[in-house]
């Protein structure tokens, strides 16, 4: 088998995997960097975010403002030295960025914009009109053709991590182009492949957000932290799952019942104002607005529609000057996908799979309890997201802690030995692995879309806005019937050449993996915070539960799931208040 | 469904294939591929990712045009057969999937990044640019690298070396915006793609561009900014550039 010797490698090539290979080619130019992407890394999913990045800019603000609002909105499970730094250092990375080309929108007298966004006192989201996530991954990987020592492997899939003598030192990983399984050595292995909302069907997410780097971490006996809280973005469209930024009502659209009723106002979240009012109405962070449309489905007050009930964004007061000028890919995706134009039209939406705020444990330098193996992004757990993230800092996030698992990672490397030749028999392992399960094995009895599709119904059913002990039961059997069918699986395509089959196999996997890890934590907490909310226990319990989960795989099958304290530092557990 | 497959390890050429697909008001053409793959038969490649038409992955050449088939609606290609092949002018991988390597090299030839001669440390703040100097760029700079473009280029088809309508523009993205001055760089990257004058500014590209980002406007001020540089240099040769 062959194999190659980098000093840094990146799995994931999107926003914070950029960031990151950036950061380790400036912190030592002698250090060799490859970036492994399943996709060329223009296509991953950082390139979908809309609203914006926050980071303290404005003269009003201060960071200790910014730190508030995201403990606050994260129902302080949000790890409070990781958030300090992260509002620390948002700003100088925003400008790092600015420097590097991202076209942000700008104020008449050239400085750059901000707007308001859920959750925000103070107005500090950056952004490029509504195409925030694009400008900054294009600006981004432009800005690291410019370093010779990254080395990139485009539309490359890794299925397993190299450890030896306790620490991690690369990757397996196969060429889709040609199939050639091959070992990637490593001194220091960053994980920045995304989240996994796929395990859900009715997701904004991307087909490629499979959760592959928390699978692999997982599998190589790293916890997994706080997994059971899973982001529902209140504004879908509702066929395709398309994200309607928070842009949309931060610039001043207004959320609707089936009556025209501003029904926010009836869910503790403040009074109706004809112009946005931050920390208020419809700029309340994302949980509560998704447990209001349950509410109002519940009454009865949503409208049904062919593909669920909905209820209505109102943009129309906008005006056409400010809709074009503000929220243009709104305007392009509401007449592509909905064919509906929100000049002329309220747009129908609903709650939706989005983000996990849950995800490989880290400390605050993107180091992993593996050495040598270090994680950013949505991938990883760091915490500053706690129990509800809010709009417009992951994309912040990636680039914070995307910088320091690589100025991290570099330093690790830099004191390394060379990977150990062990590796290589573990590699060939693993080839054969592929070859006999997937790519000369014919005749299993399950396919893997049914798999697929029955995992995600178990999901949407058992473990969605609001959850319940026996729901979650059913789900946990559900997914070990899954795991267990998933033993018969083959596949129809034994070819080598872009054998996308082969791939979608082995997301599969990962992905039952990452279900079965949401469940088990999910059931693991026996109270209701931030996007967790258990009917069966409806309170918010701070005596037991102000912890972290962490899920470890067990040889028996189940993670085995601890608690880990929480950092405060100087915010005390307090009510989350919105909407005075 | 008409698709093209080719199976490099089966056969020599391509073949067409067909499927039946159901038709959903809702359902893109992508759609009907993912039908394919998940019901009929596992085994057809092709790429897709967001489903959004931003990520610029699932480009095809849908009955002879180069559309996104995210954000193009079978019912709109009614009644069909509807004919898929991969994207004119790339080399073949696999039934749909095309081979980029080249495309990508072309776009860092051009020095798709800031370029500065002395850059202003990140603790100065921010450069400043107007909404009017935004503006100036914002056009080209909304390209998702879905390369339609290049398979509706009449010169790219019969002279693959052409840097081609997309690279172009994101070297006028960069030359364009007040924060660069790398415009002489990258005319010298240019000005060695003959190509570019064999552009007879049909303008099939903007056409095909599902983002409006204008490749042929691009190509013609790059014309005009370079027969400037090239009179300039012939009547004051001793002047500056």
């Amino acid at each position: 088998m062959d194999q190659v010797v980098h000093d840094v490698l990146l799995v994931g090539g999107g926003g914070a995997g950029l960031r990151a290979a950036i950061a380790v080619a400036e912190t030592n130019p002698g250090l060799s960097v490859g970036v492994v992407s399943k996709v060329y890394p223009m296509r991953s999913h950082t390139v979908s975010a809309e609203g914006g990045a926050a980071a303290v800019i404005r003269p009003e603000d201060s960071l200790e403002a910014h730190a508030y609002d995201t403990i606050s909105g994260g129902d302080w499970l949000c790890d409070q030295d990781a958030v300090e730094a992260f509002v620390r250092e948002a700003p100088k990375e925003m400008v790092q960025l600015e420097h590097w080309g991202c076209p942000w929108s700008r104020q008449p007298d050239g400085h750059v914009a901000t707007r308001p966004f859920g959750g925000m006192k103070i107005e500090r989201t950056w952004h490029a009109a509504d195409k925030t996530g694009f400008h900054m991954l294009h600006a981004l990987f432009q800005t690291t053709l410019r370093y010779p020592p990254i080395a990139r492997y485009d539309e490359w899939f890794v299925t397993r991590l190299l450890v030896d003598d306790g620490r991690c030192q690369g990757v397996v990983a196969i060429e889709l182009a040609t199939g050639k399984v091959q070992a990637l050595l490593a001194k220091a292995v960053i994980i920045c492949s995304g989240g996994g909302g796929k395990v859900f069907r009715f997701t904004t997410n991307a087909n490629i957000k499979t959760g592959d780097g928390m699978a692999l971490a997982y599998r190589a006996g790293v916890p997994l932290k706080d997994m059971e809280f899973v982001q529902y973005h209140p504004t879908g469209l509702p066929f395709t799952g398309i994200l309607i930024t928070e842009a949309a009502r931060a610039e001043g659209g207004w959320l609707l019942n089936k009556d025209g009723y501003r029904y926010l106002q009836d869910y503790d979240l403040g009074v109706p104002e004809p112009t946005p009012v931050k920390r208020s109405m419809e700029l309340g962070p994302r949980d509560r607005l998704s447990q209001a449309f349950m509410g109002e489905r519940q009454a009865g007050r949503t409208i049904s529609s062919q593909y669920g009930d909905v209820v209505h964004l109102d943009v129309r007061h906008l005006g056409e000057a400010k809709i074009d000028k503000k929220i243009p890919f709104v305007r392009e995706l509401c007449i592509k996908y909905q064919k509906i134009d929100p000049v002329k039209e309220m747009i129908p939406v609903r709650p939706v799979v989005h983000y996990m705020m849950g995800g490989i444990q880290t400390d605050l330098e993107g180091a992993t309890l593996l050495p040598g193996l270090f994680a950013a992004g949505e991938v990883a757990c760091v915490s500053i997201n706690g129990a509800n993230r809010l709009g417009s800092n992951s994309l912040t996030e990636l680039l914070v802690f995307g910088a320091r698992a690589g100025r991290a990672a570099a330093q690790f490397a830099g004191s390394q030995a060379a990977p150990s030749s062990a590796l290589m028999a573990q590699a060939e392992d693993e080839e054969r692995r592929l070859y006999r399960d997937f790519l000369q094995n014919s005749g299993g009895s399950e396919r893997v879309s049914p798999l697929r599709d029955e995992m995600q119904d178990a999901m949407e059913e058992g473990v969605g806005i609001y959850r319940d002990e026996e729901g979650l039961l059913q789900a946990e059997d559900k997914i070990r019937e899954l795991k267990e069918r998933f033993q018969s699986v083959s596949i129809d395509d034994k070819s080598l050449t872009f054998n996308t089959e082969l791939i979608s196999v082995l997301e599969l996997e990962n992905l039952l993996d990452l279900s079965e890890v949401v469940v088990s934590s999910a059931l693991a907490r026996k109270e209701s915070r931030g996007a967790h909310q258990r009917t069966d226990h409806p309170d918010r319990d701070d005596d037991n539960y102000l912890a972290h989960t962490m899920a470890y795989r067990s040889d028996e099958g189940a993670p085995r799931i601890e608690f880990a304290p929480v950092t405060i530092t100087q915010w005390p557990p307090g009510e989350r208040i919105y909407g005075s | 469904m008409e698709v093209l497959r080719y199976r490099p390890e089966e056969e020599a050429e391509p073949t067409w294939e067909s499927f039946e697909v159901p038709v959903h008001p809702e359902w893109m053409v992508l759609d009907g591929l993912n039908h394919i793959k998940d019901q009929l038969d596992g085994t057809l490649s092709y790429r897709w990712a967001c489903r959004m038409g931003v990520c610029g992955s699932c480009g095809m050449m849908v009955n002879g045009r180069p559309v996104l088939t995210c954000a193009t609606y079978l019912e709109s290609l009614l009644p069909g057969p509807l004919r898929i092949e991969p994207l004119s002018g790339f080399p073949v991988i696999r039934d749909l999937v095309g081979d980029i390597t080249d495309f990508m090299g072309k776009l860092s030839s051009v020095k798709p990044w800031i370029v500065r001669d002395t850059e202003k440390p990140v603790e100065d703040g921010e450069y400043l640019q107007t909404p009017e100097e935004l503006a100036e760029y914002k056009q080209y700079s909304m390209c998702i690298n879905c390369m339609l473009c290049y398979a509706a280029c009449p010169v790219y088809q019969i002279e693959p070396e052409f840097i081609g309508p997309a690279a172009i523009a994101l070297a006028q993205r960069y030359n364009m915006d007040s924060r660069d001055e790398g415009a002489q760089e990258r005319m010298d990257v240019l000005a060695q793609h003959e190509g570019i004058w064999g552009c007879t500014l049909v303008g099939e590209c903007s056409e095909v561009c599902p983002k409006k980002v204008d490749p042929a406007g691009a190509i013609q001020r790059y014309k005009v900014s370079a027969s400037v540089d090239f009179f300039k240099s012939v009547l004051m040769p001793w002047g500056e550039r």
